[in-house]
């Protein structure tokens, strides 16, 4: 047990990375997916997330209601933002949703260190879940951190009964398959894509703000995440949840042992992984044709 | 070939061409104002429009959107501050040529991955690779980390003792940059009216029937890659050189969307809106810089420019060219078919 302690410490490290990635990922893979919309800004809603967890944590005194309003404020975002500047984005070159959100990247770090300044931050863990689980003499692994696996597992679980057992994820599920043909069924699409783009905003915020106490709160936290889930949604194949959980996975594993087997180039390890992707698989892993 | 293909460039009216005499005349009379500060604001402007015209190459002109092409910007930097000893200066016939041909080497190794996907993939998998370059700089003892490289001298223009050209000099350094900012321009501009640039525009509009009619479209785009690899590179160059130092935040992703900017700004699919664009660019990001217009807001410029970028994106789409009525392009409607 001694000498495999520390390998399951990384294991169950990269575990919870990659399940905090499948969070902010599959809601870029759902708006690529549905909306044919690139959004560059999905690692502004992770940053704000965090920031929303440590002022309102520090406002309620608690985490977990802090959580709970962020998610609320993060549906409200996601509405507004679809409302006044997405949705004149449907069906237009990709390039201009990059400069539109792009731009949003800008105005979103600027607005960060006008209301909340520029220093790192942390946020407390929830007093219950502050302790470890002893694994030898001299290692032990934080409760906190197995409890953010636990709750991406019960949203990804959630997502999957979403998109597979409910009404509202047949429509997201025929959106995705071709967009012409659901409106012509007389699905509100309009509306399918206001649904998708806050439920995206959501679950990056959350991922936010799960990670908060873990990574602290630090200014452009959001743009790493973005490109490193940029990487995961290449992997998976655009508009797959699956491929997005399983790319995650490999992702956040393969980026863990990199920094501790291979640290001179652990920062190439996601990218070479992507580019072998690219090789074989062009189109993703699990890309739906 | 149709030369009525819709999205070509076409002339400039007679006012644009006049406009860029004028604009000519007055960058080549510059110096004479003694203004150094200025100066070396449009020596960077100059060398950031090369920058813009090599990503015009790929957006305006073939339709591939790519977020990495900070990524041959900051690679030519690098291997200036890298080849060059540390205390002697280093001629520029030896390590521009070598700059530019690490440039082209990376731009087809990548190019030949990146360009089998489309649409959305092309522009996550070419922000990712440019990503890549930016940690190797950024997180190896090669780059110096964060902080960068120092060049404690200027590309030796001649051979040992022979002096050609003294970069030292300011005035020279602009001159040179205005030399091959018009050259290129001029070079480029002959590149898209021959046959290559013309299946190049071809590939953009319909690309399944440009295969069709038998042309090799993965070796053109192959090609222009490199070449647009190329050119950013030579701006990258220049830009080391002027400024005597290299960092990881010239590849960075901000850079890239920088350059798209201007593209956009000024109006893609033209050469000159490029060179419209990096100018009315890094003029903003100064009058948003100046304190004594802004205030407080000032230290938050980026606040007012990612406002003006919104503000292209909805409601410019061609870019002020475009305001100038001087330019058709394709709907952007043509442009997204190519993707599916």
């Amino acid at each position: 047990m001694d000498h495999l302690a520390p390998i399951l410490i990384q294991v169950l490290n990269g575990l919870q990375y990659g399940l905090l990635l499948f969070l902010v990922a599959s809601g870029l893979t759902l708006i690529f997916g549905i909306m044919g919309v690139i959004n560059l800004a999905h690692g502004s809603f992770y940053m704000i997330g965090a920031y929303f967890a440590w002022s309102l944590a520090s406002y309620f005194g608690n985490l977990l209601t802090a959580i709970l309003v962020g998610v609320v404020l993060s549906v409200l975002l996601g509405l507004a933002l679809e409302r006044l500047l997405i949705r004149h984005f449907y069906g237009r070159d990709h390039l201009y949703q990059v400069l539109l959100t792009y731009g949003l990247i800008l105005i979103f770090e600027q607005l960060r260190s006008l209301i909340w300044g520029d220093e790192v931050q942390g946020v407390k863990v929830p007093e219950i879940f502050n302790h470890s689980i002893p694994l030898t003499d001299t290692l032990s692994y934080p409760v906190y951190r197995l409890v953010i696996s636990a709750a991406c597992v019960a949203i990804a679980l959630g997502l999957h009964w979403l998109i597979r057992r409910t009404r509202l994820g047949m429509m997201i599920r025929a959106g995705a398959h071709n967009r012409e043909m659901t409106e012509a069924m007389g699905i509100n699409v309009r509306m399918l894509f206001a649904v998708v783009f806050s439920l995206g905003v959501a679950l990056a915020a959350l991922a936010g703000m799960l990670a908060s106490p873990v990574s602290s709160v630090y200014p452009n936290m959001g743009s790493q995440v973005l490109i490193i889930c940029f990487v995961v949604v290449v992997i998976g194949g655009i508009g797959s949840v699956k491929g997005a959980l399983v790319g995650a996975l490999l992702i956040g594993l393969a980026d863990t042992f990199g920094q501790v087997y291979l640290p001179q180039v652990a920062g190439m390890v996601v990218y070479l992984l992507m580019a072998a992707v690219l090789v074989f698989r062009p189109e993703g892993l699990f890309r739906k044709t | 070939m149709d030369s009525h293909l819709p999205g070509m460039a076409q002339a400039n009216p007679r006012a644009l061409t006049i406009f860029f005499l004028v604009a000519l005349v007055g960058l080549v009379l510059f110096p004479l104002t003694g203004s150094v500060f200025y100066q070396q604001l449009l020596t960077k402007v100059m060398i950031l429009s090369i920058f813009a015209m090599s990503l015009d190459l790929l957006i305006g002109y073939t339709g591939l959107v790519s977020l990495g092409h900070a990524a041959f910007f900051g690679l030519a930097g690098y291997s200036l501050a890298l080849i060059q000893p540390k205390y002697d200066p280093m001629s520029i016939f030896i390590t521009l040529p070598a700059a530019l041909a690490i440039c082209a080497v990376f731009a087809l190794v990548t190019g030949a991955l990146v360009l089998r996907t489309r649409g959305i993939y092309f522009i996550m998998v070419t922000l990712a690779f440019a990503q890549m370059v930016y940690f190797v700089f950024h997180d190896t003892a090669l780059g110096g980390g964060s902080d960068g490289l120092y060049l404690n001298n200027k590309p030796l223009v001649g051979w040992g003792e022979v002096k050609l050209l003294d970069l030292e000099n300011r005035t020279t350094l602009y001159y040179l940059v205005l030399v091959l900012m018009v050259g290129i321009y001029l070079l480029l501009r002959r590149i898209l009216d021959s046959r290559f640039g013309r299946a190049l525009q071809g590939i953009r509009v319909n690309e399944h029937r440009m295969r069709a009619i038998g042309f090799p479209v993965m070796r053109y785009q192959l090609g222009v890659y490199v070449l647009a690899g190329v050119l950013a590179g030579l701006s990258g160059y220049l830009s080391a050189a002027q400024f005597g130092f290299v960092n990881p935040e010239i590849i960075s992703w901000h850079q890239s969307g920088a350059v798209m900017m201007m593209v956009i700004l000024g109006g893609m699919g033209t050469l000159s809106g490029s060179i419209i664009g990096a100018f009315v660019f890094v003029l903003l990001e100064e009058f948003f810089k100046d304190d004594t217009v802004f205030g407080g807001l000032a230290r938050h410029w980026q606040l007012l420019m990612g406002i003006i970028i919104v503000g292209v994106a909805c409601f410019l789409p061609r870019g002020l060219v475009g305001l100038a009525g001087g330019h058709r392009r394709s709907s952007p409607a043509i442009a997204d078919k190519r993707d599916d």
